[in-house]
């Protein structure tokens, strides 16, 4: 049995829904949503990864790393904002997030 | 070929599992170490199909940097987490729903898509586009090259990151004694240094 795109495809497909689920599923817990999206980053370098191999394009994995450094760059600027703001609020409740009243 | 078959499966099913319980764990220390183990089975999945270095970059970056800083945060925010937990019900149908819907639009696009030019091709060293290389000498011949402004780019996204969570997270404590550099390197030596002639016998009376 040839494990083909598809299966890869699959995968990414299946990854990518749990972190669109988990942003729904952990609505007050912003920590949570963040590793969501890192889950959804991550499925999207699968895909990249996956079309890059199977279409022989090396052109897929340099997006990749493109896209890995920019969850990197999201993930720290993500975590200072909310260390900064549980400093000064004492919480990260998601709902308590509404001092600029938008 | 089967042997990398069932590799797949073991390392693709151990993915989606420890994805699910990322966003299903009670504790967040707990999410971020099945992030963790996400991440190195992605890892392995990427190595079974010939991309070694963006798996060892996945490695690095993203267990050693990305997850050590979710753990260090969840750590040191002293957090009521199990009131946070309330309302999960609340928003499984919802959330269900939008998952189950867009999980069945990607599927059906992943198994209605039949325009793949050139077959299957299999995984085997087709990873450094059809160059008798090796992967990380593929990409980096691209990278340095075609897409040498992405890169510089990316350099640039990670400086201003870098500098953004250091003015964002620094405080100057004001009861706190710092060094004064400055005040150090302008003492002159008339300041603190006094030289007192003093008499036989009778001692200095400055102190």
């Amino acid at each position: 049995m040839i494990i083909g795109i598809g299966h890869y495809l699959t995968v990414g497909a299946i990854l990518f829904t749990l972190g669109v689920f988990g942003i729904f599923l952990n609505r007050k817990n912003v920590i949570v949503m963040l590793m969501s999206i890192e889950l959804m980053l991550l499925a999207v370098s699968v895909n990249f990864v996956a079309f890059s191999v199977f279409l022989k394009n090396l052109i897929g994995q340099a997006f990749a790393m493109f896209v890995l450094t920019v969850a990197a760059a999201e993930a720290a600027i993500g975590l200072a904002i909310l260390v900064v703001y549980f400093r000064n609020r004492g919480t990260i409740r998601v709902e308590d997030i509404n001092m600029m009243k938008g | 070929m089967i042997v990398q078959a069932v590799l797949f499966y073991i390392f693709a099913v151990v993915a989606v599992a420890s994805g699910a319980l990322v966003i299903s764990a009670r504790n967040p220390v707990h999410s971020v170490l099945f992030l963790i183990l996400s991440f190195f089975n992605v890892a392995a999945l990427f190595i079974l199909i010939g991309a070694e270095f963006l798996a060892m970059i996945l490695v690095i970056v993203y267990v050693g940097a990305v997850a050590v800083l979710f753990l260090f945060v969840v750590m040191m925010l002293n957090i009521d987490f199990l009131e946070m937990r309330s309302g999960f019900v609340r928003y499984l149908p919802v959330g269900a729903a939008v998952g189950a819907v867009l999980l069945a639009e990607l599927v059906f696009l992943v198994f209605g898509w039949s325009a793949l030019p050139g077959g299957p091709g299999g995984a085997t060293a087709s990873a450094t586009g059809g160059l008798a290389v090796t992967n990380t000498r593929a990409l980096g011949d691209i990278i340095y090259t075609r897409y040498l402004l992405g890169f510089q780019a990316a350099g640039l996204i990670l400086l201003v990151a870098m500098v953004g969570a250091i003015v964002l997270t620094l405080r100057h404590r004001e009861d706190v004694r710092r060094q004064s550099i400055s005040a150090q390197l302008a003492r002159a030596r008339s300041q603190s240094v006094d030289v007192v002639k003093v008499p036989l016998g009778t001692g200095s009376s400055r102190s």
